[in-house]
């Protein structure tokens, strides 16, 4: 029946064109719209370019934290080896504190100071985000496994 | 006792589960009476069982039985009753028995009110039902048993992660579960479906209320886990495409195209391999939220513990369920019987349309979802993929989804006109323009894009009423007789009107948070006054307050508007000594063309307080609109006709034929 065929055709075309324009969506986007995560001691080395999105974790630096008055905060992020200087205008998560895992998410300006746009914090003190703790064990210094379910550390 | 006799409970449920999955389905093969009838008993038996069992959790979180490594472990004695009762979904284990027991619970109604489908396709799908119940119950015996004794009990518990201390939180995931397991019910009938080799208008009535009232449920749980995070996380926003919320959001979408496509199959007997296909998909995509939720892959709030077994027994049943469920469809699909051919431009193509464009979209959710998690099991490095990826790739494809609602929803049965169909939406597309202007030309951030979003927005909502309109022939016919045509009218026409509308509202609520939000960040002092957007804002005072199980800084902002008190708003950092853990509470007031969200952050070493303040316009018409789509749901759920066991035709409830029917002639050549 020529209808039938036709009807296929136009649904198959449709789909196809569909497929294609998601797929070209979606490349595109990978291109331009991911976020590497990486540790301070690749910031350190300079592999990275300022303006990128990036994100990068690691242990807030004991006594580095600075509150400025007009509510933007400063702190030192580090895997151990190196620091990362961060600065960051909003409001801290909860869990945000002097040695706690946290990812940061943002660019790199010229001074070589990373310009937060989020930071993320777990929501259990226990427990160090995954890929703090993968950072931590390429610095040579996390012993333990970064998964850790909290009611069992006690 | 009662938590041993919790356990006994469960096993005997498993038992049960074993039976209802394997004689009914023997059978059904046999034409045997007896054994098709076990499936109604054991699931009812079943569903006693595992009820027994949550009911056994239940008592020991509110007695506080830290005998009970679960409830030592989640729940302590000073926390509200309340929370002590959603503490028992709070966890791993208890949220596991909550999902079994709602399975058990679609089984059971299934038993109950299923008196309308024949007995062989009833026992199949129970049977199916019984499969899935047997593959979750060894799962919480095996790798989760919530009902683990302690020896000696310690006396007091380790509580509750505070940020579940929530009623929002409290009621997100019953609600939820409701959503992902409701699509159970969905996808054992299209197993019995495939195993009988026939799918019918009747099957597509059957398959309808279920996935209705499983994709009410999903938006509803959907809405409250975001409205959740909008008023408790502060960050101002209601929708950060985490994994674990694109885990929910996934079978929501292909709940969605499930809900277009079985109207197809109902009123034109065609897209049935299609239509069972997305049931599959539907609950594939549910069990692949549960496993990326429950095995830890995904570092998130939401995963509470984590474990490497539960991670692999979770991705074997995922592996089996749908492999099983896709070969099945590859061999039986074949079996169908094409329906009725239409052209391109009609309602079935318009909500083909719809279907290709949802499941492209849940495609690109998927793959920003998965993608991070390949790219690292590669060793590609780890990357996040963030909502500017989905503003790149979802947005552009639901734009084309939602120009094209009024009209598809106009076009006719088998054949129909785009020019007509935009014709009868004069009225519509008017509205919609002014709306463009008005919106271009007074809003102080204008831009094409906010002015576009509107539109579209307004295109929905006024769309949706002119469908309405049109259907009853109001303007056109005399008044009395289109009251009568409005009498006459189904629930599901009153539904499609509805749920699109609240669609277009829900939208108007997302470009407005998203485009017109004003947002400061400052350090104050008591006493020292702001301005944000028109409103001034002056932080009154900054205390201690104490609560049942937390003490709190509380911050009260006296906000004013041009020198009138507008309202006292009070944010709190929240503590809780059980947990050693804090929360924020937001400050919102909430009125019908804004909310006020003022966010209490750390204090400054001279004294001042960090503060975040948002001015969110509309934003309570997100949640209005989700309220008004889930309602026009449940409106087409008591549809009189699907609770009618015989199909009848789509022309029997239409009122005259003064004007050309939208759905007239190509539903009378279905009938």
């Amino acid at each position: 029946m020529r209808f039938r065929k036709r009807q296929r055709l136009v649904v198959i075309g449709l789909a196809t064109l569909l497929l294609g324009g998601a797929a070209a969506l979606i490349l595109t986007a990978l291109e331009d719209t991911i976020a590497f995560f990486i540790s301070p001691t690749e910031v350190a080395a300079g592999e990275l370019q300022p303006g990128r999105n990036f994100r990068v974790g690691g242990l807030v630096v004991d006594g580095s934290i600075e509150r400025l008055s007009d509510g933007t905060v400063r702190f030192a992020l580090t895997d151990t080896a190196h620091e990362v200087p961060v600065v960051y205008a909003g409001i801290l998560p909860d869990l945000f504190r002097e040695g706690q895992g946290i990812v940061a998410q943002g660019t790199l300006d010229d001074g070589m100071v990373f310009r937060a746009s989020e930071i993320l914090a777990k929501h259990d003190e226990n427990y160090m985000p995954k890929e703090v703790a993968d950072a931590l064990k390429q610095a040579g210094y996390w012993q333990h496994d970064g998964e850790e379910p909290a009611g069992e550390t006690q | 006792m009662i938590v041993e006799l919790g356990h006994f409970a469960l096993v005997v449920a498993l038992g049960l589960a074993i039976v209802q999955s394997t004689l009914p389905m023997l059978g059904a093969q046999r034409h045997d009476l007896t054994l098709m009838r076990l499936a109604n008993t054991t699931a009812l038996a079943q569903f006693g069982c595992v009820t027994i069992a949550f009911a056994a959790l239940t008592w020991a979180y509110v007695s506080s039985d830290f005998s009970v490594v679960n409830v030592y472990q989640n729940s302590h004695d000073a926390k509200p009753l309340i929370y002590k009762i959603s503490g028992v979904w709070g966890n791993h284990e208890g949220s596991l028995v909550l999902w079994v027991w709602i399975l058990a619970l679609c089984g059971a109604a299934v038993a109950w009110w299923g008196r309308n489908l024949p007995l062989p396709f009833k026992a199949r799908s129970l049977a199916v039902q019984g499969l899935i119940g047997v593959a979750f119950l060894l799962f919480l015996l095996l790798t989760s048993n919530p009902f683990e004794r302690l020896d000696p009990a310690p006396l007091e518990g380790q509580g509750l992660n505070p940020i579940l201390q929530d009623p929002g939180l409290a009621f997100h995931p019953p609600m939820l579960y409701l959503g992902y397991v409701g699509l159970s019910v969905t996808f054992a009938f299209a197993m019995a479906a495939l195993i009988e080799g026939r799918v019918d208008a009747s099957w597509a009535r059957w398959v309808r209320p279920w996935t209705l009232a499983a994709w009410v449920a999903l938006t509803a749980g959907i809405a409250l886990g975001s409205w959740w995070a909008y008023y408790t996380l502060g960050w101002g926003g209601w929708w950060f495409w985490d994994p674990v919320e694109n885990a929910s959001f996934m079978p929501w979408l292909a709940a969605t195209a499930l809900l277009h496509s079985a109207i197809v199959v109902e009123k034109r007997d065609t897209l049935k391999a299609w239509t069972i296909l997305l049931a599959i998909v539907a609950f594939s995509l549910s069990l692949l939220g549960t496993f990326l939720v429950r095995s830890g892959v995904l570092t998130s709030v939401h995963a509470f513990a984590v474990d490497p077994d539960r991670g692999s027994f979770i991705l074997y049943m995922l592996i089996l369920a749908i492999g099983g469920a896709l070969a099945l469809f590859a061999w039986r699909a074949p079996l169908m019987q094409p329906g009725g051919a239409f052209a391109p431009v009609s309602r079935e193509g318009g909500l083909l349309l719809n279907n290709l464009l949802l499941a492209t979209a849940t495609a690109t959710v998927l793959l920003g979802t998965l993608y991070p998690l390949a790219l690292e099991v590669v060793g590609g490095g780890k990357i996040s993929v963030g909502p500017p990826f989905y503003n790149a790739t979802f947005v552009p494809l639901m734009l084309p989804l939602l120009i094209a609602v009024p009209i598809g929803a106009m076009l006719a049965w088998k054949r129909g006109s785009v020019v007509a169909a935009l014709g009868r939406l004069k009225v519509a597309m008017a509205a919609t323009l002014i709306t463009a202007i008005l919106t271009f030309t007074l809003l102080d951030a204008a831009s094409l894009g906010a002015a576009f979003g509107f539109a579209l927005a307004a295109w929905l909502v006024f769309g949706a009423l002119d469908d309405l309109r049109a259907k009853i022939g109001l303007f056109q016919l005399p008044l009395p007789r289109a009251w009568q045509r409005l009498k006459g009218l189904p629930a599901s026409a009153f539904a499609v009107s509805i749920a699109h509308a609240g669609l277009g509202v829900m939208i108007t609520g997302m470009i407005a948070t998203s485009v017109l939000q004003s947002e400061r960040i400052l350090a104050m002092q008591p006493g020292d006054t702001t301005t944000i957007g028109s409103y001034d804002v002056r932080l009154a005072s900054v205390g201690e307050v104490e609560g049942p199980n937390w003490i709190a800084v509380r911050a009260v902002f006296e906000t004013t508007r041009n020198g009138s008190p507008v309202a006292d708003i009070v944010s709190e950092k929240r503590f809780y000594p059980v947990e050693g853990q804090s929360t924020t509470q937001v400050g919102l007031d909430t009125s019908f063309w804004r909310d006020l969200y003022f966010v209490l952050g750390d204090q400054t070493p001279e004294g001042a307080w960090a503060v975040r303040l948002y001015v969110n316009p509309l934003a309570a018409w997100l949640w209005w609109g989700v309220g008004i789509m889930s309602f026009g749901g449940l409106v087409s759920l008591f549809d009189r006709r699907l609770r009618v066991g015989a199909p009848t035709t789509a022309t029997a409830h239409r009122g005259g034929s003064a004007e050309p029917e939208p759905d007239g002639p190509g539903a009378r050549a279905s009938a």
